[in-house]
């Protein structure tokens, strides 16, 4: 369900400078690491992290026959164990969406479609439009943009307000996730502001990175992030979805951004409507830690498709 | 900020972490602990043994000496021959041969040690074992590089040790009182008496087993356990030719006075309401945190623990908000278990008095909030506890309660919070929360208080000294500063 957007200017809306202490976010995101999470809670942990993924291929060599690969898995993630759930998503190219859709029809999966002259989002305004309102009409549930980070770090926070929400605009129903590169901003304090201005310009979701620059997602800067979205709810009482991506590969890694996710905004965000990780390799490993679960040994990566 | 839009957080929560407890198996804790003196094991003249229990379960754990004015003499004389005939004698670098195998032995154990700490005291084993044991031989491993170098650290200076040093340590962090205590003592060549707090013996004794096994010389550190009147005993001897106490203000004073005129010297580290200060323009989510762990931490047993909270008024309510939401996520329960924030209460002693604080907070009429968190049967326990609406004038803002109960303010100027936060008896600690350097500088050359931290809270580091102002006592402990109490300076 998307909200609908009110401000659509810049001059409009005020955007508060947050500061950010780095160390003691990194520090309170180590203490995230520090629990145990064992046992029946750990099984419960795996399930959710396998249905809040974006099962992803971005890549220049992309065809059908590779999409069609990766959507059957999506359905199919391992069938050797019962009632796994599915993934969330599958998120392609623009190019790639109408195939996409067609192969998750009749399932609960998503297609995301990233948008915006991804990667780099060095394009027009024109462009970037007819980018999204290409994705759009091919079927995309969903639409992950990437903010001009040249501007932002020019201070030209007003443009990337306007970007974000003529693309917001321009999705219609299709959800919006907003890609703020974090890899790219260079410190916390304007990670922070870059997510204000994403969610203050009508993002459903704002999400870490593309996964092409380092370092993608980390939990000190999902940390900032889900602050972010924290003080919006606390102001507004209105939800926005958060995505880290890239770098999150193992299941350990994925439960520990659940226990920020649990401690920082609770029940409500620990569902697929507003948490995702954007990973391609991640899925693998948590179906192995759940055999080994379930078998009480870990069993040979050979046994689980790599699709 | 509508306070309607709620998180779910904590008892809330969908996600509840399953038991991750510490094994205690592999962990030997004796029957019966007898008095460490003179390099063994040696039965009390009293023949009296007392109970030390698990404050999370009630369960006894152990029996242990008291020791008597005979036993603490013996200690005494044991201290003073291994200072005449052996330690004053080793070269520094002989010296600091054993304190590093006390650090190194303590490391290879920290795990053991750990546990035992928890089990004892009650504190959460996620601090017991990142905090407590690891600084614990860290001031080991940093008071012995001085010892061969106390030339350097004094420079033009004659250094010599003072003699025996009779030192009384408190139960909120038993081994790493100790540690602060035994290695600048041994480093500047005295011998040592000490007495850990009776309801927290057991981590010095084991403590005792690691220096025997370290080989230290026979006499060189001797431990007593009893309570206070062991303590009276150590601290009123003829032969200490040094004192050195952390505890309570009250006890601390009795020291002071009953030493009056005996040429002792004294270092007193005593009890502390450190004001924590948030500003405007602080990073408040960080800060949140540092509140967090200024007062919850160690069940806020500690002294220099931030139980006063100052925050800006236009803040108020954004950071109120954000500290009950994060109190909630806080896992109170079984102190071995490796996801509990805060553990049980000391002793059932401290459980009344923080009890009682409590009830007069609510009479005072300050606004009362409590995680909603459960708590065990059995056991000493208090839920995290956030007192609003309170005045200078408040009793629980001017008194020490050692627990996890914070007391918030406002303040409008920084002229009012700088007046506010040093009007108080006590000047161990502050903390202060701001973006902007001018600001730390300005308020940390003003504040009263020992040790200041900006943007941060509760950090130790033994390369720096820590001890208080007026009747947070005197004397510094780590750092260069901490071995000045040890020598004699010609």
């Amino acid at each position: 369900m998307t909200q609908p957007h009110e401000a659509l200017n810049f001059a409009t809306v005020k955007i508060k400078n947050i500061s950010i202490d780095q160390t003691a976010v990194v520090e309170k995101a180590a203490r995230f690491q520090k629990r145990s999470i064992k046992k029946e809670s750990k099984v419960w942990g795996l399930k959710l992290a396998l249905n809040m993924i974006d099962l992803t291929t971005l890549e220049g060599k992309d065809t059908p026959a590779k999409v069609k690969q990766m959507c059957y898995k999506a359905q199919h993630l391992h069938d050797a164990y019962p009632d796994l759930p599915t993934v969330a998503a599958v998120c392609v190219y623009p190019s790639m969406v109408g195939f996409a859709k067609n192969e998750v029809k009749g399932t609960n999966i998503k297609v995301a479609s990233v948008s915006t002259a991804f990667p780099a989002g060095q394009a027009p305004m024109s462009v970037k439009l007819d980018d999204t309102k290409f994705a759009v009409d091919q079927g995309a549930d969903e639409i992950d943009m990437v903010i001009s980070r040249g501007k932002f770090l020019q201070g030209e926070y007003n443009y990337v307000y306007d970007e974000i929400a003529k693309i917001k605009e321009a999705c219609g129903k299709a959800r919006l996730k907003v890609i703020l590169e974090t890899g790219e901003l260079g410190t916390f304090d304007k990670v922070r502001k870059a997510s204000d201005i994403a969610i203050q310009a009508g993002a459903d979701f704002i999400k870490t990175s593309t996964g092409k620059i380092k370092p993608a997602a980390t939990m000190p800067v999902t940390l900032v992030m889900l602050e972010a979205i924290r003080d919006h709810y606390y102001a507004t009482g209105k939800m926005v979805g958060m995505k880290p991506a890239g770098g999150i590969s193992n299941a350990k890694l994925a439960l520990q951004y659940l226990v920020m996710l649990n401690e920082t905004l609770g029940a409500d965000w620990m569902n697929n409507k507003w948490f995702r990780f954007g990973a391609s390799s991640l899925a693998n490993d948590v179906i192995l830690q759940l055999e080994k679960q379930r078998s009480g040994v870990y069993g040979s990566k050979d046994y689980i498709s790599i699709d | 900020m509508k306070k309607e839009h709620k998180l779910k957080l904590g008892k809330q929560s969908i996600w509840q972490y399953a038991d991750a407890p510490e094994s205690t198996s592999h962990i030997q804790i004796k029957k019966k602990y007898d008095l460490f003196i003179d390099g063994k094991w040696v039965k009390p003249e009293s023949k009296k043994y007392f109970k030390t229990i698990n404050p999370a379960t009630e369960e006894v754990l152990s029996e242990v000496a008291l020791a008597g004015k005979k036993d603490v003499d013996k200690a005494v004389k044991a201290a003073r021959k291994a200072y005449r005939n052996v330690w004053s004698k080793l070269s520094g670098r002989e010296r600091a041969k054993y304190i590093y195998r006390i650090a190194r032995l303590l490391q290879e154990r920290a795990r053991e040690f750990s546990i035992i700490e928890s089990m004892d005291g009650g504190k959460a084993i996620r601090e017991s074992r990142d905090v407590d044991v690891p600084l614990a031989a860290a001031h080991f491993f940093y008071t012995a590089g001085w010892a061969d170098k106390l030339e350097y650290a004094f420079p033009n200076r004659k250094v010599r040790p003072l003699g025996v040093a009779g030192q009384v340590i408190p139960w909120n962090f038993p081994l790493l009182m100790a540690a602060w205590k035994i290695a600048p003592a041994l480093a500047c060549g005295n011998t040592v008496v000490l007495k850990p707090a009776e309801t927290t013996p057991l981590t010095a004794l084991k403590l005792a087993e690691l220096i025997q096994d370290a080989g230290l010389p026979e006499g060189v550190v001797n431990i007593v356990t009893g309570a206070g009147d062991t303590g009276a005993a150590i601290v009123n001897h003829d032969d200490i030719d040094k004192v050195a106490f952390t505890g309570s203000t009250a006890v601390g004073k009795l020291i002071q006075s009953s030493i009056v005129g005996t040429g002792k010297k004294l270092t007193l580290e005593l009890g502390g309401k450190a004001a924590n200060i948030i500003f405007e323009d602080a990073p408040i989510d960080q800060a949140v945190e540092g509140i967090i762990n200024g007062i919850y931490f160690n069940q806020g047993h500690v002294c220099c623990a931030g139980s006063r909270l100052f925050v800006e008024e236009p803040v108020y309510k954004e950071v109120i908000r954000k500290l009950q939401d994060r109190i909630e996520t806080l896992v109170v329960g079984n102190p071995l278990d490796k996801n509990t924030d805060i553990g049980a209460i000391n002793s059932k002693e401290q459980l009344k008095t923080i009890e009682n604080y409590i009830k007069i907070g609510k009479k005072e009429g300050a606004e009362f909030f409590q995680s909603a968190c459960n708590v065990p049967k059995k056991g000493f326990w208090v839920r995290p506890t956030l007192f609003t609406e309170v005045a200078q004038s408040s009793k629980i803002v001017q008194e020490e309660i050692f627990g996890p109960v914070l007391a918030v303010q406002t303040f409008r100027s920084v002229d009012e919070v700088i007046q506010k936060a040093n009007n108080t008896p006590y000047g161990l600690s502050a903390g202060v929360w701001t973006d902007k350097g001018s600001k730390i500088f300005n308020l940390t050359s003003k504040m009263r208080a020992g040790v200041v931290w900006a943007n941060t809270y509760n950090k130790f580091d033994p390369a720096s000294p820590f001890g208080g102002y007026k009747e947070s006592g005197f004397g510094r402990e780590g750092g260069l500063h901490g071995l000045r109490p040890y020598v004699r300076l010609n």
